[in-house]
């Protein structure tokens, strides 16, 4: 078994748990009853995609050899559930991209982000819906629907902050800022993803980025605000380098599993 | 211990009218359109049923109720087997089920599963009042398969399950 379409299927997973559990911070503090309740929905819709595809991650897993296994996970465990891969890797086996695991910051770039993610998403799942491996598509398929929900929600958010009041704006542009260095990983194509390419497993990012760009370029425009050019970006996250803000997650995620182990309630 | 008395299928088909889904409880899992196939091999019933959104927490209730009720009339074993695709869409609800969500007081999905770039806005029917001058307020309501609307009309808010 080739541990690229495990690497690979940790990272659409890793994307998805850590942006669900970001939203879900919100739960209780949204700036109204019906945002509150739209991004807790959201974080749930995130969290479904994880646990599909960290299902699917430990079937292939379990496959493995033993000291394959240890190789990827850093420990031993009996059998390999999406319990194990959610509350017991570190965060260097985490492979999702820095842009999910930031700091949900105001409501102007918890929108911004949540918009640019699943825009990006949402082209990739349009891809990963005809991918050879029929369970990654069936995820996509299934999940794409809900996205296309997301892309809306956050589009909507985007547009009102920007061609709102000067405040929603300079918050708006403050968000930019802080978050145009960080999507440039979104099309850096890590070594397992070009592993799976020629098999039509992985989505080709090169043709993601020019749907996204024009997407993106364009609600960005109806909020009259634009994205910094610049060819520099942060990366690090698909190879398991991340920012120190994942750390702080995974604290307040695991901790449960950590202190009391296999506890069920 | 008694034989079982050969259990069909189309008992099977029966029984699973009377499962309700948790969160709109008006609606049997027939309804809902989300039993794929029931297969019976040796005396194993095997129910094949698909979630309708990726993180819907009632799935699991759902596969509970779908066994409980099949053992309540002694049907054992029973196997639930879940599967994605193909993607599960309102289209599959049935025409009662539409028609027991607005009895319900939750306005129908409108119109065919949403398509790849469509999502424009759609007229929706308030199930009080039936007028069509409402207001989507929140395209994530109660429950993540449902949107917040508000009649202009009878000034009541509503839920619309939301295409999908």
């Amino acid at each position: 078994m080739d541990t690229a379409l495990i690497n690979y299927t940790l990272h659409l997973a890793d994307n998805a748990l850590i942006l669900g559990h970001r939203n879900s911070e919100w739960c209780g503090h949204g700036p109204i009853l019906e945002q509150d309740i739209a991004v807790s929905n959201i974080a749930l819709d995130y969290i479904g995609q994880a646990r599909n595809f960290y299902q699917y991650a430990a079937t292939l897993i379990n496959q493995l050899p033993a000291d394959r296994q240890h190789q990827l996970l850093s420990f031993d465990a009996a059998e390999v559930t999406e319990d194990t891969l959610a509350y017991l890797r570190d965060v260097p086996a985490f492979k999702n991209l820095l842009i999910t695991e930031l700091p949900n910051g105001d409501w102007a770039q918890t929108t911004l982000r949540l918009f640019l993610f699943s825009t990006w998403q949402y082209y990739c799942y349009q891809q990963l819906q005809y991918s050879q491996d029929t369970q990654l598509a069936a995820i996509a398929a299934k999940a794409l629907k809900e996205v296309t929900y997301h892309v809306k929600w956050s589009g909507e958010w985007v547009i009102r902050l920007g061609d709102g009041t000067e405040e929603s704006k300079r918050r708006l542009l403050l968000a930019i800022e802080e978050l145009a260095d960080f999507t440039g990983e979104f099309f850096a194509m890590s070594e397992y993803e070009k592993a799976l390419l020629p098999a039509n497993i992985a989505v080709n990012l090169d043709s993601v980025k020019t749907a996204w760009t024009n997407k993106v370029t364009g609600v960005l425009e109806e909020a009259t605000v634009a994205l910094p050019p610049g060819k520099w970006f942060q990366s690090g996250g698909k190879q398991g380098i991340h920012t120190e803000h994942l750390g702080y997650i995974l604290a307040e995620m695991q901790f449960l599993q950590r202190a009391y182990p296999n506890a069920t309630w | 211990m008694t034989a079982t008395p050969a259990i069909s299928i189309q008992q099977i088909w029966s029984i699973l009218e009377t499962v309700n889904d948790p969160e709109v409880p008006v609606l049997s899992v027939l309804d809902l359109g989300i039993v794929r196939e029931v297969k019976m091999e040796n005396r194993l019933a095997e129910i094949v049923i698909t979630p309708t959104y990726t993180g819907c927490p009632a799935i699991d209730a759902i596969s509970m109720n779908i066994r409980m009720a099949l053992l309540q009339q002694g049907i054992t074993p029973v196997r639930i087997t879940q599967v994605l695709s193909p993607a599960w869409s309102t289209d599959w609800m049935t025409e009662q089920g539409k028609q027991k969500l607005k009895a319900y007081g939750i306005a129908p999905p409108v119109g065919r599963s949403i398509q790849e770039q469509d999502l424009e806005e759609i007229a929706v029917q308030c199930p009080q009042c039936n007028s069509w001058n409402t207001r989507l307020v929140s395209q994530f309501g109660s429950t993540s398969c449902k949107a917040l609307f508000q009649c202009n009309d009878c000034k009541e808010p509503f839920d619309h399950f939301k295409c999908h």
